[in-house]
C-alpha cells in the first residue's frame, strides 16, 4: 500500500488520516491528488459512487475534517426541496465561518443561490481556500427542478468562485445525464469491500479484555456465515450482541448462536434491544414471537367474504363467472378442466381490475344467507381499501363506477376462507 | 307524548353508563400502555445516561419504534391512540405528535404537520408569550430537521434553567430531555416514500434528537415489511406491541354493562342481537356497540311513555305513587300486564282495571319481582355459562354473550343444543365438575340475590359427596376384581359373567360417581328451568327491556340504495301523498318527473336511447291530457315536456343512474342493474 503522500499537507495529519480510513487508501490519494493544494482551483464536481456501505459517506466527511478543508456536507434526503437544500447550504456557509449571523435566510431561487452564494464566500476568509460542497444521496437531486442538477455541476463557472462540489450516490452516473445535456463530472468508483478488507476494518476495533489475534480470528469466522447476505452495519451489530458471550468458546459454540441472530434479527422480526435482553437473560429466541408471527388477520365476516370475493373477480376472468356462480351451468366436467389451467396462468399474470358490481354479484352467490345492500357493506369496501388489502384502480370518479383490485396473496385468502 | 319527568331519565342513565365505559376501556388498555410506557422510558435511557458503551455504539442510528398491532376496527382506534397521548403526557414526555395518512400525502406536509403540532404544545406550557409566538412562526417557515432539533435544545435548555415553583412540577415529572413520540396513526395508509424519507432523516439526527416512533397498525405486523425496504427497516429498532382483541373488548363491555344489575335499562333479545350482528358481520368497532347502545336507551326513553318507571329500586316508590291517571292506563294497555290481569282470579281483575292505587301498589311489587329476576337471571346465567363454555364444540356457544341471547330468545331448555349440551354435561370427569361446581358456589356466593342461600347449600353437599366419592371407589374396585378372579376358573362361567358383565352395563349398572353426575346435572337443569326464562314472558317487561329492533336496525343499517329505490319507485310511501298511491307496475303521470323517468329507465337495457326515452316520457305524461292536446302535439313534442325531461334525465346522471356514453351518440349507458 502506498503512503499518502501530498506536498501541500503535512505529514502528521495524512499518517492520521490513512488510520482512519483504511481500505480506501487508493481513492484518498486520488481525492487528494484532484483537489491540489488550498488556494488551488480544483476540478469544478467530483461524482462518487459504489454500492451501499462502500464508505463514500465516511471517506469524505474524514477527508475533510482531518485536513481541515472549509466544507459544507449536506444530505439530500434531508432536504426534500430545493428550497431547503439551497437554504441548508447557506446556513451551513454561515456557520463555517464561524461569524453567528441568525438573520433568516431566503433562498427560493438558483439565481438567488448563486448571489447569496458569492455574498457568504466574500464576508469570510474562504477567497483563497477551494471549498468543498459535499451533497450525499445526490439520486434526489434529480427529483428537484431540473435546473438544480446541472447548476450545481458548474458551480465554480456561475459563481466564479474556488468551489468544487462533490456528489456523492448509489447509482451511476448514466443514470444522473439530464436529457438536455450538462457539464461532466469527474467521476470516480468505490468499490465493495472484500472479505480481507471487512476483516482488517473490523478487527481494528476489537474490544480490550480480548487479544487481538484471537478476535481477528473470531471475525474470521463471523464473516464466514454472514459474508454473503449482510451489510457493514449489520456485522457491526452482530459483533456487538454476540461478543462477551460467546468469545470464548469453539466455533462450534458460536454458530447456532450466529444462526439464530441472523434468522431473526437481520430480518427485524425481533429488535436489537430484545435480542440484547434476551441474551443476557440467556433465553431462546422462540420465546419472542417475531413480526411474521403474527400474519393472521381478524376480520368482520362480510369482510371476509368481500375480499374473498374481490380475490376471485381478481384472479377468475369475466367468462367463467357464470360457470362459477351460477347453479344451473352445466359442462362440469369441461369446468374443472378448465380451472386449473387457467388458475396457474392468472396467478402469474397477477391481479386484474374489476368493478364494484362485479364483486358485490360475487358477493351475493357466495354468501349463503341474502345481504343487504346497506351502507356498512360499502363502507366495508372503503376500509379494506385503507387497509390495503384492497386498492383502487384509477380513481377518477366515484359514479364512475369504481374499480378495484385484490392485493391479498391466496395463502391470506385461504388462512381468512377458513 | 309524555315529557321525560322528573328528571332528564336518559341523560343521567347514558352519563353514569359513560363513566363506567371509561373505566372499563381504562382498565382494558392498561396492560397494553403500561407495556408502552415502559418501553418508551427505557427506549432512551443511554440518551439520558450520555454512555459511550462499546455496544451503544453499533446500534447508534437505530430509531426506538414500538409496532401497534390494533386489529381491523380502526374507529375504536382514536379512543386509544387519545388514552395513549394523554398518558404520555402525564407520564414520560410533553412531546406527543399524532400523525395521520390523509395529512401527509408528502414529507413536507409531514414536517410541517409535525412541528406544528410539536412546537404548539410548545406554547401551551410555556403560557403564551409574545417572543415565543414570533419564533415560532419564524420556524414555520423553515421545516426541516435541523429547525426541529434547534428548537429541541432551545426547550430542553429551557426547562433545565429554568427553576421558578411554576414550571417546576411540570419538570420533575418529565426527565431532563423527554423523548419526542411521532405516532403514526394508520401505518397502512402512509405512502413508502414518505415513511421512507422521514425514517432516513430522523435517524440521521437520532443523536440530537431522542425520538421514538409508534406506528398504528390494524392489519399485521408484515406491513412493515411491505412498506419499509431492508435499507430502510434496518434503521429501526422495532418491538411489538398487541393491543386486546376487540371480540375480548366486546365480551368484557357486555359482561360489565348488560349482565349487572347496575343499569336499570335492559337491551331485548332481537335489540342485542341485532347490535352483536353489526359488531361481528360489519365492523368489528366497540365505539359503534356503544353507540347503538345509546341510541337504544335514547329510543326507549322516548317512545316508551312508561319509561318513567325504569329506574333503580330506590326511586322506584316514589315514581309509581306520582303515576297519573293516564300512565295508568298505559300500564293496563301493555300486553304482558293484560296477560298478567287475564290469570288472576275475578275480584282482582277488577280491582286492578279500575282501582288506581291497587294498580300502584301491584306494579310496584311486579317491577321489584322483575328486578329481583334479573338478578338471579344473571347469577344462574353465569353458572350455565360455567358448564357449557367447557364443552367440546359449544353447542350453546363459546361466549357468554351467545348464551345470554339464546336465554332471552326462548325458553332454552326447549332448544336442541341445551338438550346435547345437558348430554354432554353428563359425560364430564370428575376433576372438571368439581371445579365447575366451586366455580358455580362462588359465583353464587358473590351475587346479590337472596334465594341461593339453598342452591348454594345443596352444591356444596354435592362437592362433599365427591370428596367422599373418592374413598368409596376404591373399595368398589377391589370387590368386583375379586369376584372376577373367583369366577375365573370354569370357562363356560367366565363367558356367563362376561355376558352379564355387558347386559349390565348396557342398561342399568352405574357406579355411584355417575349416579351423583346425573343429580348435578339434573339439579342444574332445575335451576335453568326456575331462573332463566325469556324476560318477554315476565310481567311488565316493556318498561324496562328494550325490544323495537326493526326501529334500531332503520337507524343502523343505512341502505342507501334501497331507499333511493323505493323513492323513485314509489314515492307514495315517502310523499305520503294519496295521488301518487298506485298498484302494481303502472307508472302514474302524477308522480314527480324523475320517478317516470327512472321507471321508464328500469325497462332499459345497457343502453338507452334518449330518444325512445322522451316518447315514452311524453306518453306518460300525456296520458290523462285532454284528447286535443294530445292530437295537437302528436307529431312534435311539446317544449315544455321536452324540458322536463331533459331535468329529469340531467338528476338521475347526478344521482349516479346513468351516465353519457361514448359508444352511441344519442344514447346514455345505465350504471346500475336490475332493480335493486
Amino acid at each position: 500500500m502506498p503512503n499518502l503522500e501530498h506536498p501541500a499537507y503535512p505529514a502528521d495529519d495524512l499518517l492520521h488520516l490513512e488510520s482512519l480510513v483504511p481500505c480506501r487508501e487508493s481513492q484518498v490519494s486520488t481525492l487528494l491528488s484532484i483537489f491540489g493544494e488550498r488556494q488551488q482551483f480544483s476540478f469544478p464536481s467530483i461524482f462518487i459512487y459504489g454500492h451501499t456501505s462502500s464508505g463514500k459517506t465516511y471517506v469524505m466527511q474524514t477527508l475533510l475534517t482531518t485536513l481541515q478543508l472549509p466544507h459544507v456536507f449536506v444530505n439530500c434526503v434531508e432536504c426534500f426541496t430545493s428550497r431547503l437544500l439551497l437554504e441548508e447550504i447557506l446556513i451551513q456557509l454561515q456557520g463555517c465561518s464561524g461569524t453567528e449571523q441568525t438573520s433568516p435566510v431566503r433562498c427560493d431561487t438558483l439565481n438567488d443561490f448563486v448571489r447569496l452564494f458569492k455574498q457568504a464566500l466574500a464576508t469570510q476568509e474562504l477567497q483563497d481556500e477551494t471549498l468543498y460542497l459535499v451533497l450525499d444521496r445526490a439520486e434526489q437531486l434529480r427529483e428537484m427542478e431540473a435546473n438544480i442538477l446541472p447548476a450545481f455541476l458548474r458551480l465554480q463557472e456561475l459563481t466564479d468562485r474556488n468551489v468544487t462540489v462533490v456528489l456523492l450516490s448509489e447509482i451511476v452516473w448514466e443514470l444522473f445525464r439530464p436529457n438536455t445535456g450538462c457539464f461532466e463530472p469527474f467521476t470516480m468508483y468505490f468499490p465493495d469491500y472484500s472479505i480481507g478488507h471487512l476483516q482488517k476494518i473490523l478487527s481494528q476495533n476489537h474490544p480490550p479484555e480480548y487479544s487481538a489475534d484471537f478476535y481477528a480470528a473470531y471475525i474470521n469466522i463471523l464473516l464466514g456465515v454472514f459474508y454473503m447476505v449482510s451489510s457493514l452495519e449489520f456485522l457491526w451489530f452482530c459483533l456487538a450482541a454476540a461478543n462477551e458471550r460467546d468469545t470464548r468458546k469453539l466455533w462450534k459454540n458460536i454458530e447456532p448462536h450466529l444462526k439464530k441472530a441472523m434468522q431473526t434479527v437481520y430480518l427485524r422480526e425481533i429488535s436489537s434491544s430484545q435480542w440484547e435482553r434476551l441474551q443476557q437473560d440467556g433465553g431462546e429466541p422462540g420465546q419472542l414471537k417475531g413480526l411474521s408471527a403474527h400474519t393472521h388477520v381478524e376480520l368482520p365476516y362480510y369482510s371476509k367474504f368481500l375480499l374473498i370475493a374481490a380475490y376471485l373477480a381478481s384472479y377468475n376472468p369475466v367468462r367463467t363467472d357464470k360457470r362459477f356462480f351460477l347453479k344451473h351451468h352445466g359442462k362440469i366436467r369441461k369446468t374443472n378442466f378448465m380451472k386449473k389451467h387457467e388458475k396457474t396462468s392468472n396467478h402469474l399474470l397477477g391481479p386484474k381490475p374489476f368493478p364494484l358490481d362485479r364483486l358485490l354479484a360475487i358477493l351475493y352467490s357466495i354468501v349463503d344467507n341474502r345481504v343487504a345492500p346497506t351502507a356498512n357493506i360499502f363502507s366495508q369496501i372503503t376500509s379494506l381499501v385503507t387497509l390495503q388489502l384492497l386498492s383502487m384502480v384509477g380513481q377518477n370518479d366515484q359514479l364512475d363506477g369504481p374499480r378495484y383490485k385484490c392485493t391479498v396473496s391466496l395463502d391470506f385468502i385461504r388462512a381468512i376462507a377458513r | 307524548m309524555l315529557v321525560f319527568s322528573p328528571s332528564l331519565k336518559p341523560v343521567v342513565q347514558i352519563n353514569s353508563l359513560c363513566v363506567c365505559l371509561q373505566q372499563i376501556q381504562e382498565d382494558l388498555n392498561k396492560q397494553l400502555l403500561d407495556n408502552l410506557v415502559s418501553f418508551l422510558s427505557r427506549s432512551h435511557s443511554d440518551f439520558q445516561e450520555k454512555t459511550t458503551k462499546w455496544t451503544c455504539r453499533m446500534k447508534f442510528r437505530e430509531i426506538p419504534t414500538a409496532a401497534l398491532i390494533l386489529g381491523v376496527n380502526v374507529t375504536d382506534h382514536d379512543l386509544t391512540f387519545r388514552g395513549l397521548s394523554d398518558v404520555l403526557q402525564d407520564s414520560i414526555t410533553p412531546y406527543v405528535a399524532l400523525l395521520e395518512a390523509k395529512d401527509c400525502p408528502g414529507i413536507k406536509n409531514l414536517m410541517q404537520k409535525l412541528m406544528g403540532q410539536l412546537m404548539n404544545c410548545d406554547i401551551e406550557v410555556d403560557s403564551l408569550e409574545d417572543e415565543d409566538c414570533v419564533q415560532v412562526s419564524q420556524n414555520r417557515i423553515r421545516c426541516s430537521m435541523p429547525s426541529l432539533v434547534s428548537w429541541y435544545e432551545n426547550v430542553t435548555k429551557k426547562t433545565d434553567s429554568e427553576t421558578p415553583s411554576k414550571k417546576r412540577n411540570s419538570s420533575s415529572r418529565h426527565w431532563q430531555s423527554p423523548p419526542v413520540v411521532v405516532i403514526f396513526k394508520d401505518m397502512e395508509s402512509f405512502t413508502t416514500k414518505v415513511l421512507q424519507d422521514f425514517i432516513v432523516i430522523s435517524s440521521q439526527h437520532i443523536h440530537e434528537l431522542p425520538l421514538v416512533l409508534i406506528f398504528g397498525i390494524a392489519t399485521s405486523p408484515m406491513i412493515i415489511h411491505r412498506l419499509l425496504p431492508h435499507s430502510v427497516s434496518s434503521l429501526l429498532c422495532i418491538e411489538l406491541f398487541q393491543s386486546l382483541s376487540c371480540k375480548e373488548h366486546l365480551s368484557t363491555i357486555v359482561d360489565k354493562l348488560l349482565l349487572t344489575s347496575q343499569f336499570p335499562f335492559k337491551l331485548g333479545e332481537k335489540v342485542l342481537q341485532v347490535l352483536i350482528n353489526i359488531f361481528l358481520y360489519h365492523d368489528f368497532s366497540v365505539q359503534n356497540f356503544i353507540k347503538g347502545f345509546q341510541l337504544c336507551i335514547v329510543e326507549h326513553f322516548y317512545s316508551q311513555p312508561l319509561s318513567v318507571l325504569c329506574c333503580h329500586l330506590v326511586d322506584l316508590k316514589k315514581r309509581v305513587y306520582s303515576l297519573s291517571h293516564d300512565q295508568c292506563e298505559n300500564i293496563r294497555r301493555l300486553p304482558s300486564f293484560r296477560r298478567y290481569v287475564e290469570k288472576q282470579e275475578s275480584g282482582k281483575q277488577i280491582a286492578l282495571l279500575t282501582n288506581d292505587n291497587f294498580l300502584k301498589e301491584e306494579t310496584e311489587k311486579l317491577l321489584e319481582d322483575l328486578h329481583v329476576y334479573h338478578e338471579n337471571y344473571v347469577s344462574i346465567l353465569r353458572c350455565l355459562h360455567v358448564f357449557t363454555s367447557s364443552l367440546p364444540k359449544y353447542p350453546l356457544g363459546k361466549q357468554i354473550r351467545e348464551l345470554h341471547c339464546a336465554c332471552l330468545e326462548n325458553q332454552v331448555w326447549e332448544t336442541e343444543e341445551y338438550e346435547s349440551s345437558l348430554q354432554l354435561a353428563r359425560m364430564l370427569n370428575k376433576t372438571d365438575l368439581v371445579s365447575m361446581l366451586q366455580q358455580c358456589v362462588e359465583i353464587l356466593m358473590s351475587s346479590s340475590g337472596k334465594e341461593f342461600d339453598k342452591t348454594v347449600e345443596k352444591l356444596k353437599e354435592f362437592l362433599t359427596q365427591f370428596q367422599n366419592l373418592e374413598a368409596s371407589q376404591e373399595r368398589d374396585v377391589s370387590v368386583s376384581s375379586q369376584k372376577e378372579l373367583q369366577k375365573k376358573t370354569d370357562l363356560y362361567h367366565l363367558q356367563k359373567t362376561l355376558l352379564e358383565l355387558k347386559e349390565s352395563r348396557r342398561s342399568k349398572k352405574l357406579t355411584k360417581f355417575e349416579m351423583l353426575r346425573f343429580e348435578v346435572v339434573d339439579y342444574i337443569d332445575t335451576l335453568v328451568r326456575k331462573y332463566l326464562v325469556p324476560a318477554d314472558t315476565r310481567t311488565l317487561h316493556e318498561i324496562v327491556y328494550f325490544n323495537a329492533a326493526t326501529v334500531l336496525r332503520g337507524h343502523l343499517n343505512a341502505a342507501p340504495r334501497t331507499a333511493l329505490h323505493t323513492a323513485l319507485n314509489n314515492p307514495h310511501w315517502y310523499l305520503k301523498n294519496q295521488a301518487l298511491k298506485c298498484d302494481g307496475g303502472g307508472i302514474s303521470n302524477k308522480a314527480p318527473d324523475i320517478c317516470i323517468v327512472y321507471k321508464l329507465h328500469l325497462e332499459c337495457g345497457r343502453l338507452i336511447n334518449l330518444v325512445d326515452w322522451l316518447e315514452a316520457f311524453s306518453t306518460v305524461v300525456m296520458a290523462s291530457e285532454e284528447p286535443n292536446a294530445d292530437a295537437a302535439s302528436s307529431d312534435q313534442v311539446d317544449d315544455i315536456i321536452h324540458a322536463r325531461f331533459i331535468r329529469a334525465v340531467s338528476e338521475l346522471e347526478l344521482l349516479g343512474f346513468i351516465k353519457p356514453s361514448k359508444q352511441k351518440t344519442d344514447h346514455v349507458a345505465r350504471l346500475t342493474w336490475g332493480g335493486c
